[in-house]
């Protein structure tokens, strides 16, 4: 078999369980793929050392007759995974040095279901942005180019959505805030699933804002994350929002008969100024799944408009608690003392030298809604716009809707450093993706067409809460009409 | 609600963060883009509304109140930028 990298996560499955490759050999392939693919900047932490040794204890396993879902599967896994004795950054220069003594709850489980880590993958800081500029890594590069310039693999997850698309892992994790995962799964045509709040354990993931973090695969097909999924979920005591519910078997429910299903089409969606090429990869999604047999129904979610305000309220709000802790005292960067400087100046010296510009931006502005004096006018109306956006999706659901089609991202990938300065216009990447994370749901990006340059574009389906083998079943059907298989050419 | 350069530099304060006095005003500009941006959810009619303080119907978990961790004080202080005799160290606090 040539090129093992390239595999999936049900194919190279498969062939281990018939012994037609070894995970040692899978696990090769790929390490070599990281070492030629340095001037992507995805790989930031390699651990080949780990990688063999687990590839081998796959292969004994496999041979026993014991191979659980993910046994042998190379991944790489995302630098905000705390990952024992191996640095875990969230790509943030204040977490330097820092070598987490545990295991987060989703590594964990993806281990114990024997997959392979091949190393730790860049991503914006503490997940703060769309773009993976604002890692402290320097930027991951998206595998997809049309002329001169680098593209932007999307963020936060970059790092992860670069190293899938160019065959340099089976699949990996990331983290979905306000779309981290699905955004720049669009944005270089892969798949990529943020199942709904609860689902994933939070455990060890170093948090962002904590009502709306969640972990999820990063994949080459809708069943190679269901397989993935299945194996990251767990009920975990360690994280009091964890789902005591049962986890179904996600890729049993892949038959691809959605025929009687209702997908809903929101008009508030269609917003002003967007591309057609967008407009039309929306037209001919909703066109696949009518001819797949689903019934389509025009719905209203009228508080989408303000789910991109209320989460710029409510996730700096939790981010300026939640990176309080990042104190110079327990672990990380410390800034050096000047004569004279106390407590207070070692913890304001080394916030501003550990923290790069957008999440102090953040941290600051969450630290102003949060404030005395503008906490109800601020971050209490915001929960409240919240609860109304919540509102919107149960309503539909009530009608009967089974899941929803949008566009994954507003626009297809752009040129690294071409965004302006104005922090806001990077945070409409999200405009379609973050109404999901409000309202907890689970959605999934689905490569779906490219653009007129050969860009890969993507869309979404947001299903009812629980219900992801049920949404996983549509992206299936979805993904097996949009055929999607173009490649980026390899430049690296 | 307009940011000005003080609030600007009481908010970075509140948020132990140095800024060097040369940037509060690009700072207090950002600020007041983000807020213009949050200013939008004024518009929405929230009387009555409860705020959401879980997005999933669910309660929280009891479990017995027993110690179920501990005893790893060198773990702890393993990470830490500057640890001595079991204590993480910091500058002096009081005089």
């Amino acid at each position: 078999m040539g090129d093992l990298n390239k595999l999936g996560l049900a194919e190279a499955r498969d062939a281990l369980r018939a012994g037609d490759v070894t995970s040692v050999e899978l696990t090769d392939a790929c390490l070599s793929a990281i070492d030629g693919a340095g001037a992507l900047n995805a790989f930031v932490h390699h651990t080949p050392e780990i990688a063999r040794t687990q590839a081998a204890a796959a292969d004994a396993r496999i041979k026993a007759g014991d191979a659980p879902a993910m046994c042998g599967l190379p991944i790489g896994i995302k630098d905000l995974f705390c990952t024992k004795g191996v640095p875990s950054q969230a790509g943030s220069r204040i977490l330097e040095g820092f070598l987490p003594q545990y295991e987060s709850t989703v590594s964990q489980n993806l281990f114990d279901s024997g997959a392979v880590m091949l190393g730790k993958l860049n991503m914006d800081e503490f997940a703060m942005g769309s773009s993976n500029e604002t890692s402290v890594y320097g930027n991951a590069v998206n595998p997809w180019k049309v002329d001169s310039r680098q593209l932007t693999p999307g963020g936060s997850s970059g790092g992860s959505a670069s190293a899938v698309a160019a065959d340099l892992c089976l699949a990996a994790t990331g983290t979905d805030t306000g779309g981290s995962i699905r955004q720049p799964a669009a944005f270089v045509g892969i798949t990529g699933i943020k199942p709904t709040y609860g689902r994933c354990s939070r455990w060890g993931v170093v948090a962002f804002a904590s009502s709306l973090d969640q972990a999820g695969p990063m994949t080459k097909s809708v069943r190679d994350a269901a397989i993935m999924l299945e194996a990251m979920c767990s009920h975990d005591p360690k994280d009091s929002t964890s789902a005591d519910l049962p986890v179904p078997n996600f890729e049993a429910m892949l038959t691809g008969d959605i025929k009687g299903k209702k997908i809903g089409i929101p008009k508030e969606y269609r917003m002003d100024g967007m591309p057609d090429e967008i407009e039309a990869l929306w037209a001919n999604g909703t066109a696949m799944l009518r001819d797949a047999g689903a019934e389509i129904v025009d719905i209203s979610l009228p508080h989408t408009k303000y789910a991109l305000p209320a989460y710029y309220v409510i996730a700096p709000a939790e981010a300026s608690s939640n990176l309080a802790r990042y104190d110079g005292v327990r672990y990380g960067h410390r800034a050096r003392l000047d004569q004279g400087d106390g407590i207070t100046e070692m913890y304001e010296k080394t916030r501003a030298e550990g923290f790069g510009a957008e999440v102090q931006r953040r941290v600051m502005i969450g630290t102003y809604v949060l404030s005395a004096g503008f906490y109800d006018a601020y971050y209490n109306r915001a929960r409240r716009v919240r609860t109304l956006i919540k509102k919107d999706f149960e309503d539909v659901f009530a009608q009967g809707i089974d899941a929803i089609l949008t566009p994954a991202t507003p626009s297809a990938a752009f040129g690294l450093g071409e965004a302006s300065d104005d922090p806001v216009e990077m945070y409409l990447n999200d405009v379609f993706t973050v109404t999901v994370n409000m309202a907890g749901l689970p959605g999934i990006a689905v490569p779906a067409g490219q653009d007129a340059q050969g860009l890969p574009l993507g869309l979404q389906l947001i299903g009812r809460p629980w219900e992801e083998g049920d949404l996983l079943n549509t992206a299936y059907a979805l993904e097996a009409r949009a055929g999607f298989v173009a490649k980026p050419e390899k430049w690296w | 609600m307009s940011i000005d350069e003080s609030t600007a530099a009481r908010v970075a304060k509140l948020a132990r963060i140095k800024v060097e006095p040369e940037r509060l005003p690009a700072l207090a500009v950002e600020f007041n883009t983000i807020l213009g941006f949050i200013e939008q959810l004024s518009e929405v009619d929230v009387d009555g509304v409860e705020p959401m303080t879980s997005v999933t119907p669910q309660r929280l978990k009891r479990r017995e109140d027993i110690v179920t961790d501990g005893s790893q004080q060198e773990a702890i202080l393993t990470n830490a930028p500057d640890a001595r005799e079991g204590f993480f160290a910091v500058p002096k606090v009081v005089e």
